[in-house]
């Protein structure tokens, strides 16, 4: 064994080359994370001989200097202060003074209490973030305000409670009805790429704006003229007009309010996420999955990266 | 004092000196001072040696004008942005106060950079320094989270936006990135709550690990001393000495401590 003492002499391992190989695996096997599952093989395969290797260099000196009958001495005798007991002699019984049952006592008291007085503080900074997480229905106005085929730009408060800081985006497209059932396409303005507010590709109409106060909180509604999808002002991610992706970096379709209808008025229930659609309007195949965070794969091999989502995510 | 002072001299000194030694005698911190202070260093060091204590600098630059920034500041969403505005556009030097925080904490992030590679290139993290070249990741680590979390806090779009991209990459790590994600955020989505969280982590809970971290930094800079250059004919830490018996000598690269008695 290399001296772990003062006595000047560094104990480091000699020079070896091995760790370069090491590390072009590991990089290989990243690279193989985005372009396939047999690079990422090929990767592993060269990180595990080299590291193999790597470890073979570096344990040599001890695995060849010291013969296996050799063992370390199993303690060694004090050299400085007053010993409080006597060391046990052969075949006597290891004694535990007072004084050292005081010590750890003490110090394991204090760890004990220590602990529980500071445990509260995993509430408000751990736990809280993942209770309480869902919202309530909102209601964001008379069924007649949303024409037929055109998406209407809705602003909302999705928390009254929290304000302003709450205020969400929804493109909601009036389908018609399907089997006397009314149909809504609602997609969330959350880009599923990183959370950006993806915008419409097409024309706003602003002077058909409207503003209307609904329980104490203003939701706004802007029609557009024909809107052919949406694009993401952060990193370029482009949807077409059912949310699916068709060019950037989203993983997925764009998310989805459920919507409910109550009195005549349109209600946004529960987000949803959605792998992908086919077919448009009301006659869209929508696969449908719970509520992930942007970024974050639904299908595919990549979605068992995400088993456990936590709640209202 | 052995012996009363006889000569004029001797007690004008006696009485300038008198506050410091009745210091020294009841705390030992001018001999500290001195220790910290009046260390020796190898003859060809060169301006490169100066970028941690040019770092430091920037982070005390940070910590007081942070301070003042606080004063003023208001973590609340309704409030933020105005608090900030009041701070530019009306506090006396307001502007000025806020232009040394907020360029500052580039300054750091870079001087951090460039004491990493002085370190690097003259091999200066080797035995028996890697603990501090550790220490030294884990400062620029926090110190890179004191930039994401400041970012927010003016509480513009550009500050409110990128924290929604940067709390959604934390969320993308596999497993548990959606977890952390909501632990930062405290809750699904950034709300009221995440504006205070990320003012107490930026104002109270990095800056205090900092502190820790920056202080064991320093205390194993004096301990092992500074390295020579590569270039040294005086090969680093190889004139180890054995401590002599007044102590705290040979700090260029002094041998173990706690063997002997002072």
């Amino acid at each position: 064994m290399a001296s772990h003492g003062g006595d000047g002499s560094p104990h480091v391992p000699a020079p070896t080359l091995w760790p370069v190989g090491f590390a072009v695996g590991i990089a290989v096997l990243l690279v193989g994370v985005v372009l396939g599952w047999l690079i990422v093989a090929i990767g592993a395969a060269i990180a595990a001989l080299f590291g193999f290797l790597w470890i073979r260099e570096v344990t040599r000196p001890v695995r060849s200097t010291e013969p296996v009958a050799a063992p370390e001495p199993e303690a060694r005798p004090a050299t400085r202060g007053r010993k409080a007991v006597p060391e046990p002699g052969e075949g006597e019984i290891v004694r535990f003074p007072r004084s050292k049952l005081l010590e750890g006592a003490t110090l394991g008291l204090g760890v004990v209490i220590g602990g529980i007085v500071t445990l509260p503080i995993l509430g408000p900074a751990l736990v809280d973030p993942f209770v309480d997480q869902g919202t309530d229905d909102v209601d964001i106005g008379a069924l007649d305000e949303f024409p037929e085929n055109r998406f209407v730009i809705t602003t909302f408060l999705l928390d009254p409670e929290q304000g302003e800081v709450s205020r969400r985006t929804a493109y909601v497209r009036n389908n018609g009805s399907l089997d006397g059932q009314p149909s809504f396409t609602i997609l969330s303005s959350r880009c599923v790429h990183l959370g950006c507010p993806v915008q419409v590709n097409g024309l706003p109409l602003d002077e058909a704006a409207k503003t209307e106060q609904i329980d104490n909180t203003v939701v706004r509604r802007i029609p557009t003229a024909a809107a052919v999808g949406f694009g993401c002002p952060c990193h370029g991610g482009q949807y077409d007009a059912e949310g699916n992706r068709t060019a950037g970096p989203p993983v997925r379709a764009l998310d989805r309010y459920e919507f409910k209808v109550r009195n005549g008025r349109l209600l946004l229930s529960k987000t949803y996420s959605v792998g992908s659609v086919e077919g448009t309007g009301s006659e869209a195949q929508i696969k449908k999955y719970d509520l992930m965070g942007p970024g974050q794969h639904v299908d595919g091999p990549e979605a068992v990266l995400y088993p456990i989502e936590p709640p209202g995510h | 004092m052995a012996r009363p002072p006889a000569t004029r001299k001797e007690q004008i000194l006696y009485l300038a000196l008198y506050p410091i030694n009745w210091l020294e005698e009841r705390s030992g911190l001018v001999g500290a001072v001195k220790y910290f202070l009046f260390r020796k260093v190898p003859g060809d060091i060169s301006w490169g040696h100066t970028l941690g204590s040019a770092t430091l600098t920037a982070f005390i630059v940070q910590v007081l004008t942070g301070s003042i920034l606080a004063m003023y500041y208001k973590p609340d969403p309704d409030k933020a942005y105005e608090s900030i505005r009041y701070i530019t556009d009306d506090v006396t030097l307001g502007w000025l106060v806020r232009g040394m925080h907020r360029w500052g904490a580039s300054v750091f992030i870079i001087l951090m950079f460039l004491h990493m590679g002085r370190v690097f290139l003259y091999g200066a993290y080797k035995y028996p320094r890697e603990l501090n070249w550790i220490l030294g990741v884990l400062i620029l680590a926090l110190g890179m989270l004191e930039g994401f979390t400041g970012y927010l806090l003016p509480w513009d779009q550009t500050a409110y936006w990128a924290t929604v991209v940067g709390i959604n990459l934390q969320a993308t790590g596999p497993f548990v990135g959606p977890f952390l994600a909501n632990v930062l955020a405290g809750g699904a989505e950034i709300g009221s709550d995440t504006l205070a969280r990320f003012y107490a982590l930026h104002m109270l809970l990095i800056p205090g690990a900092l502190f820790a971290l920056i202080g064991l930094h320093l205390y194993l800079v004096i301990r092992l001393g500074v390295t020579s250059p590569p270039w040294s004919p005086n090969a680093a830490g190889r004139d180890r000495t054995e401590p002599t018996p007044q102590g705290r000598e040979g700090l260029v690269a002094p041998g173990p401590r706690g063997g002997k008695a002072r």
